[in-house]
C-alpha cells in the first residue's frame, strides 16, 4: 500500500478556558487515511471531530501527537487541504467565478488564467451559467456547490468537509451527497467528511470513524462494503443503520448522563 | 378537469400548465417607487411652507423676524450680493450673479469632503493599526476612548491656535468629527469578521496583507459607510461653525454677518442653501456607496 494521505499519530488536543483548568478535547486518536479514500467522521456533538479537521487544516495546533500529510508534518495550512464549512462562507463581495479564484489570485496566477480555471471548476460542479453572479442570489446547495469549486481549483490532495450539507434541506442534501461522490470520483482527492447523521455516513464512505464523547477517542472503524451507488432499501445498509444507532446510542447516553452529573 | 385543476394526483406529477400572462406594469416598479418618494417629499415641502405662509398671512409672524419663503426667495439677486467677497463696507454692491454663491457653496462643500476623506482613511489606518500593533493599542485606546466623547466644536479653539485662520480649521473640525468614530468602528468591525473568511485566506495561503486588503477591508467596509454617512450631518453642522469663527468664507460666514447684520431673509436663503448640500451631499454618498458596495442591494441596511 502507497504512503497514506494523511497520517494521525496519537494526536490529541488540550483547550485550556481562561481561568480554569484544561479540558481534554481528543484524546490519542490514530488513523490513517489512504489516497482517494472517502473517511467519514461520525460521533456526538462536541467530540471533537470537527476540531480534528481544524488540525489537519493547519488552523489549529495539535496538543500532542503528530498529523502528517504526504509524510510531511502539517504546521501550517494550505491549499493542498481544502477546507468547506457548514456554511459557504463564500465572500459577498466577489461574483461567484472570482471567489472561485480567489486562492488562485492569492497566488499571483495571471488574471485569465485564473478565470479559465474557476470556469472549468464550476462547470465541473454544475454552476457553469452562475459566473457572474452573487453569491446571496445562489440557493442554499448552489453556494456549498460553489465552495467546493474554491476548494477544487487549487487542486486539493485532500479534501475536509464541516458537517457541508448540515443546513441544507433534505431533498438539496441527497442530490448534494450525489455530487459530492462524483467530484470525489473524479478529482482523486482524498475526502474527510464531519457528519452526525448516520444515512449520510452509510451513503458516503468508504470507512466511518466513529468518534466518543469527549474526550474524543476513536471507538472503532467500520468499513462499508455496499457497491455504490447505494440503496437504502438495500437489508445490509439497515444492518449497518442498526449498529451505528448502537454505537452512538451508548456514546449520546454517556453524554447526557456526564451533562447531567454537572 | 375542471374544479380541481390545480391538483396532482399520483401519477400524473408535472403536468406542465401555461403560466398565467400577467398585464406588465405601464412604469416599471423602481420608477414608480422613485416618483411616489419625490411626491411624498414635494407634499411634506409644500404642507411646512403653507403652513409658515399661513402663519405669516393672518398676520401671527412678524416678517422682519420669520419672513415666509415667498420673501426670503423673492428677491434673489438682492440677496446673492451678500455672497460676492469683492464687496467691501462702504462701497456699492457690484459683481451681483450666481457666481459668488456657488463660490461659497464650493467652498463649503470642498471642507466637508476633504475633512471626510481625511477622516476616514486616516480613522481606518489608526483603527486597524490598533487592532492589529498590541503596542500601539496600549499606548493610544486609552488617549482615544478619553478624546472621542469630546465635541468636535470644543477643537475649534485648539485648530484655530494650531492651525490659524483659513480652510485648515474648518477641515480639522470636520476629521475630528468622522476620525475617532472611524476609529473605534474599525476596531469594532475586524473583530466581527467572520472566523470562516480568515480560515480560508489562510488556508489559500494569503499573507497579513493580502488578508487585509482582500479579506477584511471589503467585509468590514459597509458598515464604516454606514458610520460615515451617520456622521455626514454632524460634520455639516460642524463646518458652519469652524466658517463662523475661523475662516473668511463659506456658508457659515454668510449666515454669521447675516445674523449681525440683522438680515433675517438672508438667514432663511442661506439655511435653505445649507439644507440643499446637506441633502444632496447623503444622496450623494448613497451614490458612492451603492456603486463601491455593489454586493449590497440598495434597499439593504444601507438605504433609508
Amino acid at each position: 500500500m502507497s504512503r497514506p494521505a494523511v497520517s494521525i499519530q496519537s494526536v490529541s488536543k488540550r483547550w485550556t478556558p481562561e481561568g480554569r483548568a484544561p479540558v481534554l478535547a481528543l484524546d490519542n486518536l490514530s488513523f490513517d487515511v489512504a489516497p482517494g479514500e472517502f473517511i467519514v467522521l461520525l460521533g456526538p456533538s462536541g467530540c471533537g471531530k470537527s476540531t480534528l479537521l481544524y488540525m489537519i487544516a493547519g488552523l489549529e495546533e495539535v496538543s500532542g501527537g503528530t498529523i502528517a500529510c504526504d509524510g510531511e508534518p502539517v504546521t501550517e495550512p494550505s491549499a493542498e487541504r481544502g477546507l468547506i464549512f457548514q456554511e459557504a462562507s463564500l465572500f459577498p463581495w466577489l461574483t461567484i467565478a472570482d471567489n472561485v479564484a480567489f486562492g488562485l489570485a492569492v497566488q499571483h496566477v495571471q488574471p485569465v488564467k485564473r478565470r479559465e480555471i474557476a470556469v472549468e471548476t464550476l462547470k465541473r460542479v454544475g454552476l457553469g451559467d452562475m459566473l457572474d453572479k452573487k453569491p446571496d442570489e445562489l440557493s442554499g446547495g448552489m453556494r456549498q456547490r460553489a465552495a467546493c469549486a474554491r476548494a477544487l481549483a487549487m487542486r486539493p490532495k485532500v479534501l475536509m468537509m464541516d458537517e457541508p450539507f448540515a443546513a441544507l434541506d433534505v431533498q438539496t442534501r441527497a442530490r448534494m451527497q450525489d455530487f459530492l461522490l462524483q467530484i470525489w470520483r473524479d478529482s482523486g482527492a482524498s475526502i474527510l467528511l464531519v457528519t452526525h447523521s448516520i444515512d449520510e455516513a452509510i451513503s458516503l464512505a468508504d470507512r466511518v470513524v466513529v468518534f466518543t464523547s469527549r474526550p474524543g477517542r476513536v471507538k472503532t472503524i467500520v468499513p462499508i462494503d455496499l457497491p455504490r451507488p447505494r440503496e437504502s432499501r438495500d437489508p445490509r445498509y439497515h444492518a449497518y443503520r442498526d449498529l451505528f444507532t448502537e454505537l452512538l446510542a451508548d456514546e449520546v447516553d454517556r453524554a447526557f448522563a456526564e451533562q447531567e452529573a454537572v | 378537469m375542471t374544479a380541481d385543476a390545480g391538483q396532482t394526483r399520483l401519477g400524473e406529477a408535472g403536468a406542465g400548465r401555461p403560466a398565467p400572462k400577467i398585464k406588465p406594469p405601464l412604469l416599471s416598479p423602481a420608477l414608480r417607487r422613485r416618483l411616489s418618494a419625490i411626491g411624498w417629499g414635494l407634499i411634506s415641502l409644500s404642507l411646512f411652507a403653507g403652513l409658515w405662509e399661513a402663519l405669516w398671512f393672518f398676520g401671527m409672524l412678524n416678517p422682519l423676524l420669520l419672513p415666509p419663503p415667498h420673501l426670503f426667495l423673492s428677491d434673489i439677486p438682492g440677496t446673492l450680493k451678500f455672497f460676492d467677497r469683492s464687496n467691501r463696507i462702504g462701497s456699492v454692491a457690484s459683481g451681483v450673479g450666481v457666481w459668488p454663491l456657488l463660490f461659497t457653496m464650493g467652498s463649503t462643500t470642498l471642507r466637508v469632503l476633504v475633512g471626510l476623506t481625511l477622516g476616514f482613511t486616516c480613522g481606518v489606518a489608526v483603527g486597524a493599526a490598533i487592532h492589529y500593533v498590541k503596542l500601539l493599542r496600549n499606548l493610544l485606546l486609552p488617549t482615544i476612548l478619553l478624546l472621542a466623547p469630546i465635541s468636535p466644536v470644543a477643537w475649534l479653539p485648539v485648530a484655530i491656535f494650531v492651525f490659524g485662520i483659513g480652510d485648515v480649521p474648518a477641515i480639522f473640525l470636520v476629521f475630528i468629527t468622522v476620525f475617532f468614530a472611524i476609529v473605534l468602528s474599525t476596531g469594532a468591525q475586524i473583530e466581527s469578521v467572520p472566523k470562516n473568511y480568515i480560515h480560508v485566506a489562510r488556508i489559500m495561503g494569503a499573507s497579513q496583507r493580502q488578508t487585509f486588503w482582500k479579506v477584511i477591508l471589503p467585509a468590514i467596509l459597509p458598515s464604516l459607510f454606514m458610520t460615515l454617512r451617520l456622521n455626514l450631518f454632524a460634520a455639516w453642522m460642524v463646518v458652519l461653525i469652524a466658517e463662523t469663527v475661523g475662516v473668511g468664507t463659506g456658508l457659515g460666514q454668510i449666515t454669521s454677518m447675516a445674523r449681525s447684520t440683522f438680515n433675517a431673509k438672508l438667514v432663511f436663503f442661506t439655511m435653505a442653501i445649507i439644507g440643499l448640500l446637506g441633502f444632496l451631499s447623503d444622496f450623494a454618498l448613497r451614490q458612492v456607496q451603492n456603486k463601491m458596495l455593489w454586493w449590497i442591494a440598495p434597499n439593504q441596511g444601507a438605504a433609508r
